[in-house]
């Protein structure tokens, strides 16, 4: 149903959800992010990949709003957002996870999906109601009672999904959400991230080192290097690229 | 579910038995029970900045002096009865909390350094009222007093007993009042500021501006005590009101008791009280009742308490209860 | 007013300022390795300053000549508390390291009014009263004495943090904890030994300060809160910062008595604070992250 809708809003002509234009960021000495521009189109899975100090980071933290971008310009259907706060930016209907998962310790699992889902519904009742919703879709329902510092890593990014999502966000952001997991965790979470983008049109923008999730969820990658965006495309064809090849990928990674 | 229950059953009682007391107790035992419920309910108070919103205050007699020099300076200059002065104790408080949460968030100073910058604000209150002459200076300043045949509740001039419910009107309210906030959306935002500010951010939270509604809440919630304060005790003066040690007293009750719950203040308190007053009648008893005696042994009490029981002793409870821990 | 009466008064707030410093150093040193606020500072001074008492009127030794042995004594009460106590707590919330050293702070405050007693006691040695004249300035001898020996003691202590061995262990823990363990540094034990450092230069000063102020029981607190500040003015981690800092304070607060009653004149102090904190809490000479 919803990948026929993301169809037509292709054949429509819909904006693009996320557009960042130009955008640079310089370190007193270092230029971290070099003159990056890209699009993300509404209800598709975009995934920015680079070996280490590429800049990833920095790009993610500038859309978030935790940075503010030197130049360039970021728009979140058409509005601008570079240069807002991180709150004001989830209020937009940007979500992000953390690269080093950060729930709420001390609170349960349930609590700490009802304070994402208060963003829009003020009445506590409303909120936990939503909650559940969002923990019954991504199978944490029967841990919903469990305190949040007791969970396995798998399951503590799960929950950190999970609270973002509950924010109801048009664009979810996702910092190296496969780190640390084994491949079986993985491909569980690769499911779960195309389910809520082919069911739920979430757009989806992520930083990742594990090629088999951009693979299996990527429609198009964008390679950065020293800063600079080096190659962008579909991920099969972006990998073959003898300057991806070169900067990150070794020979290797093509046989 | 049906444990919560019996624990508001419990609670249920012990109010009505408090309600009782003033019936068959003497007016040391009132006298006890009103410090417990006055250090219960700022514990209350000072509770909503650091166990809701993670804030640590040391400089809290700040609120409560402010509280009750404007009170009392409203009585007795102007002959403002203390309940609509309590008005201005509370406007008086909230924009100081407003000053010290606005300098302190904007500025980016957290965590210990915070906890320095009350200390100094209440030290220059403490200094700024011992040279302010028209409130008395270090000289104090007085409220009339005198044997009234009936009490006066509108003025607060009455027997122990009057202040005694009071106080625990007060106490009983800022429970409820916690009990509530933590259940509202504020509450919820408060403990995720707490428990990790970035994260809250990244979920929409405006945390400045939470941070001081809890800071002003707390401030405003505090002066209140301060007006009881004035009238209960008839005299200020400026190093007993603003003094560090009110500020460390105040706080060592939720930190006991347990911080996060609106129990916890309320345990502090009766546990505190209960362990000093049993200390000073203990010593008397075997004839060391030296001074400095029995503030040694509570030193040592709250240091034994803090080393096994770092959490406090609610949340130890609860878990021996089996209920959940707010 | 003369020109000289300033003069005499700066100068002299100048000297007890670098005895203020040396007290607020070994705050620096505990908060800037440990990191735990230590509430019971200005206590452990009072401790050091009765002890300089009690063996001045029983054995007749001069303070000055017990800088050593007292801050030795201080030392190793600081090492046991560090390891014995405190050292839990390291990892445990602000608040609960706060109850913690403030229910120290009780128990030795109030132990020292049940040995002592609540009235002020000082020191009189034959040189109390004397003076040196240069110019037009008067210099109180004792000040002049202490100053010196702080002198002496902080160089001594630069020293230890720049070429001893365990200095500059000390010195990498506080710059990066894990790294310092995966090195194989014992921590645990390096705090122990910072904190009876910290303690030993409060035991220093404290023998130096009896010379300069009376003491009592109460006083404890006050000191406690001096040492932040001026820890703060001057740098956290900052040992040059320390004694700069208390040589501001020192002053401010001797000028500000002339100008001001002298009472007021630690507002100016808690004003200098609130500035410092907002503007540059790392403090005037800390070291840039």
């Amino acid at each position: 149903m919803a990948r026929s809708k993301a169809a037509i809003e292709r054949l429509v002509g819909m904006d693009d959800l996320l557009e960042v234009q130009g955008v640079s960021k310089r370190f007193r000495g270092l230029l971290a992010v070099d003159d990056v521009t890209f699009r993300v189109p509404q209800g598709s899975i975009f995934a920015v990949i680079g070996p280490n100090g590429a800049g990833k980071t920095t790009l993610f933290n500038m859309i978030a709003g935790v940075i503010k971008p030197d130049c360039g310009r970021i728009a979140l259907a058409g509005a601008r957002v570079e240069g807002c706060r991180p709150d004001e930016i989830c209020r937009r209907g940007i979500g992000r996870t953390f690269q080093l998962v950060r729930p709420f310790p001390a609170l349960s699992v349930e609590d700490n999906v009802v304070i994402g889902a208060m963003l829009h519904r003020r009445d506590a009742r409303a909120a936990r109601g939503h909650a559940r919703e969002v923990l019954e879709r991504l199978d944490l329902i029967g841990k919903r009672s469990q305190i949040a510092s007791t969970l396995t890593l798998p399951d503590r990014k799960r929950l950190e999904l999970a609270r973002a999502l509950a924010t109801d966000p048009k664009l979810l952001l996702l910092d190296e959400v496969m780190a640390g997991m084994r491949p079986g965790e993985t491909d569980r979470m690769v499911s779960v991230l195309g389910e809520l983008n082919r069911a739920g049109g979430l757009t989806i923008l992520l930083i990742e080192h594990v090629m088999r999730a951009v693979v299996a969820l990527a429609g198009r990658v964008l390679v950065l290097h020293h800063g600079a965006a080096i190659a962008e495309g579909p991920p099969e064809a972006v990998m073959r690229e003898p300057a991806v090849v070169q900067s990150y990928l070794g020979a290797e990674a093509l046989a | 579910m049906h444990r919560l229950a019996g624990v508001y059953g419990a609670l249920a009682i012990l109010l009505a038995l408090l309600c009782a007391v003033p019936f068959f107790a003497d007016d040391y035992l009132l006298t006890v029970l009103i410090t417990i419920l006055y250090l219960a309910y700022v514990g209350q108070a000072w509770n909503v900045m650091m166990g809701f919103a993670g804030q640590l205050s040391l400089g809290h007699a700040i609120y409560v002096g402010l509280g009750a020099y404007a009170a009392a300076v409203l009585y007795v200059r102007f002959g403002i009865a203390p309940w609509i002065g309590m008005l201005a104790a509370i406007a008086i408080a909230a924009a100081c909390g407003a000053l010290i949460g606005y300098l302190a968030f904007r500025f980016g100073v957290g965590g210990v350094y915070f906890a320095i910058l009350t200390i100094a604000f209440a030290e220059f209150a403490r200094i700024g009222f011992d040279h302010f002459g028209w409130v008395g200076a270090s000289a104090g300043f007085f409220l009339p007093v005198a044997n009234y045949a009936r009490n006066d509740l509108w003025n607060l001039r009455g027997d122990p007993a009057m202040f005694y419910y009071v106080m625990l009107a007060l106490a009983a309210a800022a429970f409820a009042l916690c009990h509530a906030l933590l259940r509202s959306r504020t509450g919820y935002y408060w403990q995720a500021i707490r428990e990790d500010e970035e994260a809250a951010r990244s979920l929409g939270i405006d945390t400045f501006r939470y941070k001081m509604i809890a800071v002003v809440i707390s401030g405003a919630m505090t002066a209140v005590a301060g007006v009881f304060f004035a009238f209960y005790y008839n005299n200020l003066f400026p190093e007993q009101v603003f003094n560090i040690s009110r500020s460390i007293e105040m706080i060592l009750g939720p930190i006991i008791g347990g911080i996060g719950a609106p129990f916890g203040p309320i345990i502090g308190a009766f546990l505190l009280t209960g362990a000093s007053e049993l200390m000073q009648n203990i010593l008397a008893a075997i004839g060391f009742d030296v001074p400095g005696a029995k503030q040694v042994f509570y030193g040592v009490a709250l240091l034994v308490v803090v080393i096994v029981l770092p959490g406090g002793v609610w949340p130890w409870l609860a878990a021996r209860l089996r209920l959940s821990a707010s | 007013m003369p020109a000289a009466i300033y003069l005499n008064v700066a100068i002299s707030g100048l000297l007890t300022g670098l005895v203020y410093g040396l007290m607020a150093l070994g705050l620096s040193v505990i908060f800037g390795v440990v990191r735990v606020v230590n509430f019971a500072h200005g206590e452990m001074m009072a401790i050091a300053m009765y002890l300089a008492i009690v063996l001045f009127n029983t054995l007749g030794l001069d303070p000055l000549v017990l800088v050593i042995p007292l801050a030795g004594v201080l030392f190793v009460l600081g090492y046991a508390l560090q390891a014995g106590i405190i050292n839990p707590f390291i990892s445990r919330p602000e608040h609960s390291q706060f109850i913690l050293l403030v229910a120290i702070a009780i128990v030795i405050t109030n132990a020292l009014l049940i040995v002592f007693g609540p009235d002020a006691r000082s020191v009189q040695t034959s040189y109390s009263f004397d003076s040196f004249a240069i110019g037009p300035l008067i210099v109180d001898a004792t000040k002049v004495y202490a100053a010196a020996g702080t002198i002496v003691i902080a160089a001594a202590l630069f020293a230890f943090f720049r070429f001893a061995p365990a200095g500059k262990a000390i010195r990498a823990c506080a710059d990066n904890y894990t790294g310092a363990l995966v090195v194989g540094l014992d921590v645990k034990r390096l705090y122990a030994l910072t904190f009876g450092l910290g303690a030993a230069c409060v035991g220093a000063a404290g023998s130096m300060l009896v010379l300069l102020i009376d003491v009592t029981p109460a006083l404890g607190p006050a000191y406690t809160l001096l040492a932040f500040i001026i820890v703060i003015t001057g740098g956290l981690g900052s040992m040059p910062g320390a004694l700069l800092g208390g040589v501001l304070i020192g002053l401010a607060e001797a000028l500000a008595g002339l100008f001001f009653t002298p009472s007021a004149k630690s507002m100016f102090s808690f004003a200098l604070l609130v500035l410092i904190l907002l503007l540059r809490p790392q403090g005037l000479l800390a070291r840039r992250a």
